[in-house]
């Protein structure tokens, strides 16, 4: 596994030691889930979900929402009734 | 008297007798916890003023709901309105929810106390409670060992009688291990049983919240109140909700049991197989069909859960990215530098290595490779079941293959941590109902769970089952000392 690639995919910043470390560790695991390969399961269909779900539906209906207030309160930064993030056009 | 070691059953007779009040119960366990706690750790947050509070409101009450006065503790992953709700992680550290989970919300309606937040694993990543940012939880039996995880909170503090009652999740096994190696009654309902808003997602195909409990009686109050339809989780199954209570009969008559061989072949502790196979004996004597059958795809489901799980963790936890709850990096460059550092910082190690895990899965290359073959594995593993299903009304197994193990001894080989879960994972990826009850002692002491697994939906052959073996032995009578 390329684990500086799979990181930046993954937006986890590692440091060296545990680039290291989860190379190792990864390895071990990859290597163990190769078992899975034994299995023929070329005629077997996927199963995402064990039940029988079809689309659930409600009605299309306004309900009460949570004030803005109280959603921004867990905000690290809030500006105003917004979220607050860096600059992303420049 | 010591309100403490009672169930809630009991506690709920004594309160309809006048014999006893919410606030002497609450009382009761906070004097017991100040003795106690500071070994145990079982609790990430716990307001004392708050739970009085509660108590002081539920005596304004005129009408009494089935856990009037109950205290119960809730795992850290499950949303109680104005407390911390971490998921013992870094990274959710200062979040309240603005609203309670619906299992939450339906306690408070039938008068429970919201007690504490139960330490778990970070982000119930973990068979050990040891990856919680705030340290781990001690097993009651054993203060040097692990209560198992990722409930261990929950699981530590029934056991230590801190609480009463207790909330967990349960994704590869996160209830009944713990339950296992403290001691306790650990319920996974069936997948769709129980609502899960409001539950931090771990794994959304897998995960499920469920009772921990002193006795099975106790489990079943418990799954009355927290089951059933609910709207805002449109995988809560629309399934009628019969009284559990009801399947609490002492009589396993012509009950079929099967127990897989391949549950009992290598790397199955011989303590454990011995109390296993003596429960078995029991259950046969008193007049249950026992006969051994086979679920030929055991050995491939924890390397298909850890494909499955980390997959579906590495979507869910793209929300933590510094900019709606919890913690923001303070030090960065640009908007994806912000992204990178709050996670690299927020995440501990265990939570990094299952969403890079995850994240490798389902990238561009290898998603068939991994992801894809992993659904079909999950295929052929519940098929297991069903036609196990077919000649017998459930499964007996070991819960865990060992008692608790020491804290320290796999936290640095997470195949050996992830090999914890063997006997309870496949009932996930199954999405069918366990429970694990107390079935003996190690030689040193240490508790040791029986595991019994039904079809979709037939929780109440689980319970007939657990408490027939539970009023025949008293293995859940013996109380740690602390």
């Amino acid at each position: 596994m390329d684990i500086e690639y799979v990181a930046k995919l993954a937006r986890i910043e590692l440091n060296k030691q545990e680039k290291k470390r989860l190379s190792t560790q990864l390895g071990d695991i990859l290597a163990y889930i190769e078992k899975l390969k034994e299995l023929n399961i070329s005629s077997v269909e996927p199963m995402s979900h064990v039940l029988p779900l079809k689309n659930v539906f409600r009605r299309d209906e306004v309900r009460p929402s949570l004030p803005q207030e109280k959603v921004l309160a867990n905000a690290p930064h809030a500006a105003g009734n917004n979220f607050s993030v860096p600059r992303i056009i420049e | 008297m010591e309100l403490h070691r009672l169930t809630a059953h009991q506690l709920s007779d004594l309160i309809a007798q006048k014999k006893t009040s919410p606030k002497e119960i609450a009382q009761d366990l906070l004097k017991r916890i100040k003795k106690t706690e500071k070994k145990v750790k079982a609790f990430c947050f716990l307001d004392e003023k708050d739970v009085l509070r509660q108590c002081a409101e539920l005596e304004k009450r005129t009408s009494h709901g089935a856990l009037f006065g109950i205290p119960v503790v809730i795992k850290d992953n499950i949303c109680v309105q104005g407390q911390d709700t971490t998921c013992s992680s870094r990274i959710l550290k200062g979040f309240k929810p603005p609203y309670d989970a619906t299992c939450v919300r339906r306690l408070k309606q039938e008068g429970a106390i919201i007690f504490a937040k139960g330490n778990m694993d970070e982000f119930a990543f973990g068979s050990s409670c040891e990856t919680s940012c705030y340290g781990p939880t001690h097993n009651p039996w054993d203060l040097k060992r692990i209560p198992g995880g990722s409930s261990g909170g929950s699981a530590a503090s029934v056991a230590a009688d801190e609480t009463i009652l207790a909330l967990g999740s349960d994704t590869g096994g996160s209830i009944r291990q713990p339950a296992s190696l403290c001691g306790v009654v650990g319920f996974k309902p069936t997948y769709g049983r129980v609502s899960r808003y409001g539950l931090i997602a771990f794994a959304s195909s897998l995960d499920q919240i469920g009772p921990l409990a002193k006795d099975v009686q106790d489990a079943a109050i418990l799954l009355n109140v927290i089951s059933g339809h609910d709207g805002q989780d449109s995988t809560c199954a629309d399934v009628k909700v019969p009284d559990y209570t009801k399947a609490l009969v002492n009589n396993v008559n012509g009950l079929r049991i099967g127990y897989p061989k391949e549950y009992f072949a290598k790397g199955l502790n011989t303590e454990v197989k011995d109390s296993v196979e003596t429960a078995l004996g029991l259950l046969r004597k008193l007049g249950a069909q026992v006969k051994e059958i086979s679920l030929p795809h055991t050995g491939y489901a924890v390397a298909d859960y850890y494909i499955i799980a980390t997959a579906e963790a590495s979507s869910n936890l793209a929300r933590f990215d510094g900019v709606q709850y919890g913690h923001r990096a303070s030090d960065f460059d640009n908007l994806l530098d912000m992204y990178a550092k709050t996670r690299g910082e927020g995440f501990g190690e265990e939570a990094k290595r299952r969403i890079i895990l995850g994240t490798y899965a389902l990238s561009s290359g290898y998603y068939d490779a991994y992801y894809l073959r992993a659904l079909k594995a999950r295929r052929l593993i519940k098929e297991d079941f069903d036609r196990a299903f077919k000649d017998c009304d459930c499964i007996v197994t070991p819960t865990s293959p060992t008692a608790a193990f020491k804290i320290g001894e796999r936290i640095d080989n997470p195949l050996a941590m992830y090999l914890s879960d063997i006997y309870t994972i496949s009932v996930n990826l199954a999405g069918l109902p366990a429970i694990s009850v107390p079935c003996g002692f190690n030689e040193k002491g240490l508790p040791i769970g029986l595991q019994f697994i039904a079809r979709a939906f037939e929780e109440e052959v689980l319970l007939r089952g657990a408490y027939t073996f539970e009023q025949n032995t008293d293995y859940h009578l013996k109380k740690p000392e602390l």
